[in-house]
């Protein structure tokens, strides 16, 4: 085996304990859980409301929920690199991370407060 | 591979930071993040709009006291380069953020009539119009590609929006995907020219590629001529050059009014100032590749923007076209390559941004509620009801023609007299035919404004509120004043056109 | 065993060459937003592949920072592109360019 095959091996490692560990969970899980079958509980579930057949119409809220996490997420990429440097950086990158956050939770504060957050 | 390994773990240093040079883009983008604050706290209350629009002006404000300090310490001391050489603030950046600024604070006042009269909400707006500018006045001062790519973006990202912002009106709305979906893609295209010209050239900093070029004979060109043509066209999109001008009249005419003044006066100084920076600082040595190019593209824009212009039947098409008109003759300015000729384009940038704002803001103050009746049917009769608007409004149209004693003639005088001494005697007499063509248009709308009206049709309840009449006004002034005594302005652009 | 085929970076380079063309012909030739803009989410990747390649063959990391920026620029404009479209899909059901009768460019 080369020098190359053998750095994969650890992923190879990772893949089977992670699929044993799961395996373990929802197994004891399996063994130890108590069993009362109701109809409501084979019911589809989606995302909380009466799930209706075929191809159904999501409901527009979602896409304001999913941009809005989409922003959050990709911003911290960011938030990684200055954490690796965080050190050499100093108090100016300290500085410039908390400006950066506070403009993102401006935005938070924003929807927030245009009510873009509540359910109805 | 170790290297690249070594690379990624040397010291980190930060980067030193001049911060006036970079001041007037804080002032604009703190100016729209406190609005966006000052939305989030009022909410709806009565004051909530007031207190937007003075932070609004505050900000362009405090940018432009920046700008007239960096004037005089770049004039005096040389350009300042600062964040490890992503900025480079000289007397060509300043000049230009200076034109951006103008347009900007226009912008501001003639919105603030219009939000009100179609009942839009305004905080959004005057935030998403300051983040813009800043975006423009980053770009103008920027110094290393993926730094022009961000603020490019910055710059454009709120435009697909105040573009689409008219909810109601569905033409806004598609003015606002169209430019939004070209938008994003003339980015990526852009973008790939970035990333072949940093295959190339192994940097992103537009000096350092400049020096790179210089000092290194390349062993094969085609990466960095496919990512130099990328580039032109990528920004040559921004501009509305033809052939990339395809969403200027659909976006012009939908998008909300006032908006298309900001797009057609700021959006282009900063997309010019990006498209001169660049070809003239890191491509200064292939210029006989990039000269037969825009060449082209300026042919082609003059003669588009022209003849397109006569078969329109809407007047916001009608000035769409001639802004791509335009557009050919500020190309033609810097296709000569001279340093009069960039010294053209800089002052044709400054008064096309007055003659471009007051046009708009006239045909703001005549269109009904709603913004969407613009026929040249509808502008019937306008100049007879309102002598003293429709005077002005024939006046910038004469203006953007370029008749004798406004400051159109004096910008489109100093494009052909550099044409001209640079021996471009084909781009000289194209400009002039197409300048003959477009007097056609410009007179087509002015006689429309000065016949009769067929209907019912009055523009006698028109109110101009206090802020558009002093836009319209100052604009005026600036066009008769460039016109009649061009010679500090001359004198003005003549000290901005260096790098240093 | 195979013949060890030697991935230079050419392949790098012509693959994301491939990706951009393909997202550019679909930006023009598609006529539902929805893909036209995944279209042009595929042209930015295919940038970002071609920065990671000159970063390895140049030896420099700027390049791979460079995606970082692209990445982020990408999702702000998903978003707005995005919030544009369903702005616009609440007033009318169907969401193809030749839908779009008010302008006709």
């Amino acid at each position: 085996m080369t020098e190359f095959y053998r750095e994969y091996l650890a992923v190879a490692v990772l893949i089977g304990a992670a699929l044993a560990l799961v395996g373990l969970m929802l197994g004891v899980g399996k063994l130890i859980r108590p069993v009362r079958p109701q109809a409501d509980k084979y019911i589809t579930y989606e995302a909380g409301s009466d799930p209706v057949g075929g191809w159904g119409q999501s409901n527009v809220r979602y896409y304001v929920y999913a941009l809005l996490f989409v922003i959050f997420d990709v911003e911290a990429v960011f938030i990684f690199p200055w954490a690796v440097g965080l050190e050499p950086l100093g108090i100016f990158g300290l500085v410039e991370m908390v400006v950066f956050i506070l403009i993102l939770v401006l935005g938070l504060v924003y929807a927030w407060r245009k009510g873009v957050l509540r359910w109805a | 591979m170790t290297g690249f390994v070594l690379a990624a773990i040397a010291p980190i240093t930060t980067p030193s930071v001049d911060w006036l040079g970079v001041a007037p883009v804080i002032a604009l983008g703190g100016a729209g993040v406190a609005i966006v604050l000052a939305r989030a706290l009022l909410r709806r209350s009565a004051v909530t709009t007031p207190v937007c629009v003075a932070l609004g002006i505050l900000g362009v404000v405090l940018a432009a006291i920046f700008e007239y300090r960096l004037w005089h310490l770049v004039r005096a001391d040389g350009a300042i380069t600062t964040m490890a050489g992503m900025v480079r603030v000289d007397p060509f950046g300043v000049f230009l953020s200076v034109v951006v600024l103008i347009g900007t604070i226009y912008a501001l006042f003639i919105s603030v009539a219009y939000l009100k009269r179609e009942s839009l909400d305004a905080p959004e707006y005057l935030a998403l119009v300051m983040l813009s500018a800043a975006g423009m006045v980053a770009i103008i001062t920027a110094n290393d590609l993926i730094a022009i790519f961000v603020a490019l973006e910055v710059l454009s990202i709120p435009l697909y929006v105040l573009a689409a912002f008219d909810r109601r009106r569905m033409a806004s709305q598609e003015a606002g995907l169209k430019y939004f979906v070209l938008g994003a893609f003339s980015s990526a295209v852009f973008l790939y020219g970035v990333a072949l010209t940093y295959g190339a050239t192994g940097s992103t900093s537009l000096t350092a590629i400049g020096d790179f070029l210089a000092n290194n004979t390349l062993y094969e060109q085609g990466t960095l001529l496919a990512g130099g043509a990328l580039l032109l066209a990528g920004l040559g999109f921004k501009v509305a050059a033809v052939p990339f001008h395809f969403w200027t009249p659909d976006v012009y005419e939908g998008a909300p009014t006032p908006v298309t003044a900001f797009m057609a006066a700021a959006t282009k100084a900063a997309a010019f100032a990006v498209l001169i920076r660049v070809f003239s600082i890191a491509f200064p040595l292939y210029r006989t590749d990039w000269k037969p190019a825009l060449w082209v593209l300026a042919v082609l824009t003059l003669v588009v923007g022209s003849v397109a212009a006569l078969v329109q039947t809407d007047v916001k098409r009608i000035l769409a076209y001639s802004a791509i008109a335009h557009s050919g003759y500020i190309l033609i300015g810097f296709q000569t390559g001279t340093i009069a000729g960039r010294q053209a384009a800089l002052l044709y940038l400054l008064i096309y941004t007055f003659m471009a704002i007051g046009t708009f803001a006239v045909i703001m103050l005549a269109s009904m509620t709603g913004d969407d009746r613009h026929s040249l049917d509808d502008y019937r009769g306008f100049a007879l009801q309102r002598p003293v608007l429709g005077g002005i409004l024939i006046f910038f149209l004469l203006a953007q023609a370029g008749i004798p004693l406004t400051g159109g003639f004096i910008a489109k005088l100093e494009v052909f007299s550099a044409a001209a001494q640079s021996n471009n005697y084909s781009l000289l007499v194209i400009g002039v035919l197409a300048a003959v063509v477009a007097m056609f248009f410009y007179l087509r709308i002015a006689l429309a404004l000065a016949s009769p009206a067929t209907g019912g049709e009055y523009f006698s309840d028109r109110r101009v509120d206090r802020w558009s009449g002093v836009v319209v006004a100052t604009a005026a002034l600036a066009v008769l004043a460039t016109g009649v005594t061009p010679g500090p302005f001359i004198d003005w652009a003549r000290q901005a056109v260096y790098f240093v | 065993m195979m013949a060890a085929i030697q991935i230079t970076d050419t392949y790098y380079l012509v693959l994301s060459a491939a990706l951009f063309s393909i997202g550019a012909v679909g930006v023009l030739v598609r006529r539902n937003v929805l893909v036209m803009f995944m279209s042009v989410e595929l042209m930015l990747n295919a940038v970002n592949l071609t920065f990671v390649a000159f970063a390895k063959t140049l030896n420099d990391t700027s390049g791979q920072v460079i995606v970082f920026f692209t990445l982020v620029v990408a999702a702000a404009e998903v978003a707005v592109g995005l919030a544009i479209i369903v702005a616009i899909f609440r007033r009318r059901r169907g969401m193809t360019a030749d839908d779009m009768r008010v302008l006709q460019g």
